[in-house]
């Protein structure tokens, strides 16, 4: 306040409230700068309709697997891994509205529209998000296949052409990094554990890993979308490299798991044809909204 | 002496979590959690208690590692600087720029 000369009532007393301002600053929660709770570089860009295809896919991946994790709630075998699980699940749903909204740019539909008010035939996600729950075993073995190319796909995918597609990549690599570590300490402690959770782990990997290769498949989408979406085949390489180095820790090679006479499945999800797991689930998901049109609460 | 979460028949040992938030700040205790081992016990400590950016820095050490005082002595423990103020440094001026001292 040295500043203010002597007399000048007016300028002390503006000075002593702002001074009574900053040292009785109030802390109220309703300023608290919440991030914006959809990613994208721009909330306006409107996706073309091989983009709103391509982000379609990634989106139904992210929702169903997030709709699956969802059950384990108040169902995990411990309290903090019930939050774990809660907070992968809420991770993916994040990652699922900013696609889907993006998806929807093309169509003028919302992203509630696409995922309460499409039919199975419409969903567009691979068959392993779709595959069920099982044991914690499967759930952990689903969840290192599905972290482990999604690491690969978003690290990728944050280097596109397309801003907004870049920038969803860019906040999601952070969190399914996460992800994919918390399926390789479970794998490790299945796998090292007892002899039941070792089998356990196995007969989980035996189940899940015929639905790897469906998300490597390259088709007339990727082809359009060169330097937009990175090719499914690109991903292989690195997936496999962080793949073999995980079994490698765990102590399991690939025939203690791969049965010679199962191949890959054919999984059409990316073209709707989905395994008879998907419907149930999204009898489920979607029955209130359709039962309830516009419910709020 | 009791050892916090040194309970018989728990499946998980218990572990105590220090989140620190802030550069130049202590961790501060935040609570406790269950976890397989040490390395869960970090991770579980993530998901528990900086769900909304609270820390920069977690550690988590099991329960059973830290000895406490003992309740039944606190008398003997804690009651001994009374009368003794020329332990406080009353005298000195805080310097502003220190804003966590």
């Amino acid at each position: 306040m040295s500043d203010i000369k002597p007399r000048d009532a007016a300028a002390v007393a503006a000075a002593y409230e702002a001074e009574a301002a900053d040292v009785h600053g109030d802390v109220s929660v309703d300023e608290l700068a919440l991030s914006a709770e959809l990613t994208g570089a721009d909330a306006s860009a409107t996706a073309s309709d091989d983009v709103a295809a391509y982000a379609l896919r990634l989106g139904d991946d992210a929702l169903i697997l997030s709709q699956r994790l969802g059950w384990w709630i108040s169902r995990a075998p411990e309290l903090e891994e019930d939050m774990a699980l809660g907070n992968i699940a809420l991770d993916l749903l994040g990652h699922a509205r900013s696609l889907l909204h993006y998806a929807g740019t093309a169509s003028g539909r919302s992203e509630d529209d696409l995922a309460y008010w499409r039919d199975e035939h419409e969903f567009r996600c691979a068959w392993l998000f779709e595959q069920p729950n099982g044991d914690f075993a499967h759930t952990i073995a689903r969840g290192l296949i599905a972290a482990t190319w999604m690491q690969e796909l978003y690290t990728a995918l944050s280097q596109s052409t397309d801003a907004t597609l870049a920038a969803i990549a860019a906040k999601a690599v952070k969190e399914v990094a996460y992800h994919r570590d918390h399926a390789v300490q479970w794998t490790l402690r299945l796998a090292g554990g007892t002899d039941e959770s070792r089998r356990r782990m196995l007969v989980a990997l035996a189940d899940l890993w015929p639905y790897t290769d469906e998300l490597f498949r390259d088709d007339a989408l990727h082809d359009r979308l060169e330097g937009v979406a990175p090719r499914p085949s690109s991903l292989r390489a690195g997936f496999d490299e962080v793949w073999d180095a995980v079994l490698a820790e765990a102590g399991i090679v690939e025939s203690d798991f791969v049965h010679p006479r199962i191949g890959q499945s054919s999984g059409g999800g990316r073209h709707g044809n989905h395994s008879t797991h998907l419907g149930p689930m999204l009898a489920e998901m979607q029955v209130l909204a359709r039962r309830h049109p516009g419910a709020t609460w | 002496m009791s050892t916090p979460g040194d309970v018989a028949g728990e499946g998980w040992p218990l572990y105590e979590v220090f989140v620190r938030a802030n550069r130049g700040l202590s961790h501060v205790h935040v609570g406790s959690l269950h976890a397989p081992d040490d390395d869960m016990a970090l991770r579980n400590a993530r998901d528990l208690y900086t769900r909304r950016n609270e820390g920069v820095s977690v550690w988590v050490v099991r329960s059973s590692a830290i000895t406490t005082s003992d309740p039944d002595q606190k008398g003997a423990f804690f009651e001994s600087p009374a009368g003794k103020n020329y332990r406080h440094a009353k005298y000195y001026e805080k310097s502003a720029e220190v804003p966590h001292l």
